[in-house]
């Protein structure tokens, strides 16, 4: 049994009826890192918007389930909802300049949850956040709690907001391009980070991201997105050596590679979008039908 | 950098002094006038009409800065004015953000039809004249302080709206709101613990430049006799009876205008001051 099931999840722009997902299907089973791949717009963020709770006012979600630990949250009233998501999601943010609030303390950031939300005493919490820090392999964990965010570098809020992320042992977490908005350098060792974390916590893993080489090294399973649908639902051994579908092929051969630059960089082939327009009118048509 | 660094933050830290001194300066002023005042601001002395400032020929050296044309001491009548402006500004300015604010939170942070109706209702305040509005308010009301307070209140407390509500949607936007979101704060608890701590300067810096409108709106009032009973000494009561006698007695008008103008300078300046401080950037 898988710790996420998302059946069938359709939204949509308010008002303007423009679909955004078109019936989308994914499971995370417990301890699974899966990633979310496609061009921007694809969808991949808005579906780990919606899996929280943290949609944009503007979008609308016209149809589905999504089962988290067997409960659909859909059907859940509000309050509820967000408790259950509380205890047992998290979120790895994609910019950590805004993710931190600016006018709080580190420390207060990450214990707050712990206090407020899951009822834990003050002194456990102040415990476990420096415990957490050291285990993100941040120096001075002290000091560091006693900061504000404007003080401490990106790569440095990144690692606390992965502390952060952890902090109430959930049982998945949605890294949304969390490591987009860094430099390369500080990529590869919050990548390293984030892997290592989720391999001792154990903790399933929605990995949004448009970075194959990022996925290659993370995954274990993959779902590729154009325009708000799953064209390929695989494991990524099997992907990375021939992907199925037309699109996922041309994704694959338009990331860089260090060995053959020349090769790369190519863009997708018209003939391969048309395509894959083509099999999201149809798939609607069905729908519309059915 | 650093250098740059070092000027923006000295020469705001001049500015915040200035301000900030000549402002405590009044504080004190308005405070001790009971006892520092050199005569009764309304004790009247009709053969000693329009004396001159001492340093001008002709003058009584028991008036400093002259009298009016009632005989009555120029000096002790701008202390005492001090302080009906600063109690003024304090209460207005305090009131009008108070109310101002958290109606522009609300709308800024919960959006939906919280928004629409302050917005809607905001729109529409904004179109009514406001001089025209609070000179109709205290026509109804009657002059004295609370009328004028309610007054400033009234006209001024859409500025704090639309300014701290434009703030509240832009942090609402944050990656640490949908952050906390997740973790299972609730709506008001995200606007109270997150977003507010986020437009405190904000509404410091807009509290302090309405302070310095507050003087002025209770000026105006004053001059078009309209604002606390005639038998309290006010900076614009002062102002609209010295333009009278202008030719004869040009210190009966100048002096509350100076107060006036440096207090209201010092109020803009501190809010200036108060930004640049609070600005991450610069912190």
């Amino acid at each position: 049994m898988s710790f996420l099931t998302i059946r069938n999840l359709s939204a949509e722009l308010k008002g303007h009826g423009v679909p955004l997902l078109r019936r989308v299907s994914l499971q995370v089973a417990a301890g699974e890192v899966r990633g979310l791949v496609g061009e921007s717009g694809a969808g991949k963020s808005m579906i780990g918007k919606a899996i929280l709770g943290i949609l944009p006012r503007a979008v609308a979600i016209t149809g589905g389930e999504i089962l988290l630990d067997g409960v659909d949250l859909l059907q859940l009233p509000p309050a509820q909802r967000r408790r259950r998501i509380g205890a047992s999601a998290a979120l790895i943010p994609q910019d950590p300049l805004t993710a931190l609030n600016p006018s709080r303390r580190i420390g207060g950031q990450i214990t707050d949850r712990l206090v407020d939300i899951l009822g834990w005493q003050r002194a456990r919490a102040e415990a476990r956040a420096r415990e957490l820090l050291a285990e993100v392999q941040i120096a001075e964990p002290e000091r560091v709690l006693r900061s504000y965010p404007h003080e401490l570098s990106g790569g440095m809020r990144q690692r606390i907001l992965i502390a952060s992320a952890f902090a109430a042992e959930p049982r998945l977490i949605v890294a949304d391009e969390p490591t987009t908005a860094l430099d390369v350098t500080v990529q590869k060792q919050i990548l390293k980070l984030i892997q290592a974390m989720q391999a001792r916590h154990g903790t399933a893993l929605l990995f949004v991201t448009h970075d194959l080489g990022v996925v290659s090294k993370v995954c274990q399973k993959l779902s590729v997105l154009y325009a708000g649908m799953v064209v390929e639902d695989t494991e990524v051994r099997p992907f990375f050596a021939g992907p199925k579908h037309a699109y996922s092929a041309a994704l694959l051969a338009a990331t860089p590679k260090y060995t053959d630059p020349a090769a790369s960089l190519q863009p997708v082939p018209e003939a391969v979008i048309e395509a894959v327009r083509r099999e999201v009118a149809d798939a609607d048509r069905r729908a519309g039908h059915g | 950098m650093a250098d740059g660094r070092g000027t923006i933050r000295r020469r705001a830290g001049l500015r915040l002094w200035l301000a900030g001194g000549w402002l405590a300066l009044l504080a004190l002023a308005a405070i001790l006038a009971p006892w520092i005042a050199p005569a009764d601001p309304l004790a009247q002395d009709l053969l000693g009409g329009r004396l001159p400032p001492i340093w001008v020929r002709g003058a009584d050296p028991q008036y400093l800065l002259g009298t009016d044309s009632l005989g009555r001491d120029v000096l002790s009548r701008i202390l005492w004015g001090a302080r009906i402006a600063l109690i003024v500004a304090a209460l207005a300015g305090t009131a009008t953000a108070l109310i101002g604010a958290t109606l522009g939170l609300l709308a800024g942070f919960l959006r939906g039809w919280v928004d629409l109706l302050i917005s809607r209702l905001i729109d529409i305040w904004m179109a009514f004249p406001p001089v025209l509005f609070s000179i109709l308010l205290i026509a109804v009301t009657g002059p004295g302080l609370g009328p004028i307070i309610l007054a400033i209140v009234v006209i001024d407390w859409t500025r704090f709206a639309r300014v701290v509500r434009a703030e509240a949607m832009a942090q609402g936007a944050m990656d640490y709101v949908a952050s906390a979101r997740v973790a299972g704060r609730g709506r008001i608890g995200t606007m109270l613990r997150e977003i507010l701590p986020n437009v405190v300067p904000t509404i410091v810096v807009l509290l302090t430049l309405e302070m310095g409108i507050s003087v002025i709106v209770e000026a105006i009032l004053s001059f078009v006799n309209l604002s606390i009973s005639t038998d309290q000494p006010t900076w614009g009561g002062m102002i609209a009876e010295g333009r009278t006698s202008i030719h004869q007695a040009w210190w009966v008008l100048v002096f509350p205008l100076i107060a006036l103008f440096l207090t209201v300078l010092s109020f803009s300046q501190l809010g200036e001051g108060l930004k640049d401080r609070f600005d991450p950037v610069l912190r």
